[in-house]
């Protein structure tokens, strides 16, 4: 009966998008605000090849801020609520092989995560997904090192400075640049090099920093009020 | 071609929302949210193609010169790379709960949490 009850309103809700797909007939064209960001003009005012972390850094670089606060709000309402003590656990040893295999990777894991970060603004990638790799290897060390520290204070100060410095960097475009944000406050290099497209570079290597950061902490959390009760 | 992605989006939104209501397990019902998630992601990126077009990258293939009547939208590409991570904390928050309601009841059904059900 209760299943019934949630096939009917499933049922409805699909119902209820199909118009969305029927009326949908696909662009044939940019829209207006997008054409603006494609213009060659536009382009080489800001130097960036990934044209979406033009818009993520620059064009948009205030949503990004506002993310990096949430990011950062999430990782203080759990150290909140995660707070206790730490409890005594009783863990089976890792395997030979899984503990080689992870000293192995998680230097490479983090090396790759920097170099998503540092090439944000010339390939698929940026300083969340860099965050997130470099979170990853934080995650694969607290399961094959279980018992090994973690240094919270210095993860907390790297997030703090990072997340300084991205302010700084942004309220920097307003005093010399043209804006809040401007990436012109450095020179804007050979389109397509490592260096160039101005600060975006900067900035999303410092939004990077600053997410594997958090999410380490995030993860850190998680993992002191484990217990095997 | 353009309403594959959307149809699969809207597939995906459709069970997530079969996994939020049929589970009692509070862990499980988190990752339907998450796979609520993914699939208005896949909705609003598939909202955003344009014909013909390809990634808003500009190399060999897409000239400076040529990228308006080559490239996708990349503005809702933008606003999902926002929604992502937010939908990052949001499940971190969730998890977060669903840790502190299993020490206070030792459980993760649902059905054990009545307290404010009246």
């Amino acid at each position: 009966m209760r299943k019934l009850f949630i096939i009917i309103i499933l049922a409805a809700f699909g119902l209820m998008l199909y118009p969305l797909i029927q009326s949908f007939s696909g662009n044939d064209h940019l829209s207006e605000l997008a054409t603006y960001y494609a213009q060659k003009e536009n382009i080489e005012k800001v130097n960036s090849v990934n044209l979406v972390t033009a818009i993520v850094v620059t064009y948009r670089g205030l949503d990004t801020l506002g993310e990096v606060t949430i990011l950062f709000l999430t990782a203080a309402i759990i150290a909140f609520f995660l707070k206790g003590p730490s409890t005594l656990r009783t863990l089976r040893p890792n395997s030979e092989i899984f503990i080689t295999a992870a000293r192995v990777l998680v230097p490479i894991m983090v090396m790759f995560g920097v170099y998503i970060f540092m090439n944000g603004h010339l390939s698929p990638g940026g300083g969340f997904q860099g965050g997130a790799v470099i979170a990853s290897a934080v995650i694969l060390m607290f399961l094959a090192f279980p018992d090994a520290p973690f240094q919270h204070k210095f993860f907390g100060f790297m997030e703090s400075i990072s997340g300084l410095v991205f302010v700084g960097l942004a309220a920097l475009g307003a005093l010399i640049g043209s804006g809040f944000l401007d990436n012109t406050i450095l020179p804007l290099g050979t389109f397509g090099k490592l260096l160039s497209a101005g600060a975006i570079p900067v900035i999303y290597s410092f939004v990077g920093l600053k997410v594997g950061a958090e999410l380490s902490n995030i993860l850190n959390e998680f993992k002191s009020v484990q217990s095997d009760k | 071609m353009e309403y594959v992605s959307l149809t699969i989006g809207f597939i995906v939104i459709i069970a997530g929302l079969w996994a939020i209501m049929t589970n009692r397990n509070i862990l499980r019902m988190i990752i339907g949210f998450s796979i609520f998630d993914t699939g208005l992601h896949i909705v609003i990126v598939s909202l955003a193609y344009v014909k013909g077009g390809t990634a808003p990258i500009l190399d060999s293939a897409v000239g400076i010169n040529e990228a308006i009547d080559k490239i996708v939208d990349p503005v809702p590409q933008a606003l999902v790379l926002t929604a992502i991570v937010i939908g990052l904390g949001v499940t971190a928050l969730m998890l977060a709960y669903a840790m502190k309601l299993h020490k206070e009841k030792k459980s993760l059904d649902i059905m054990s949490f009545r307290d404010l059900k009246w």
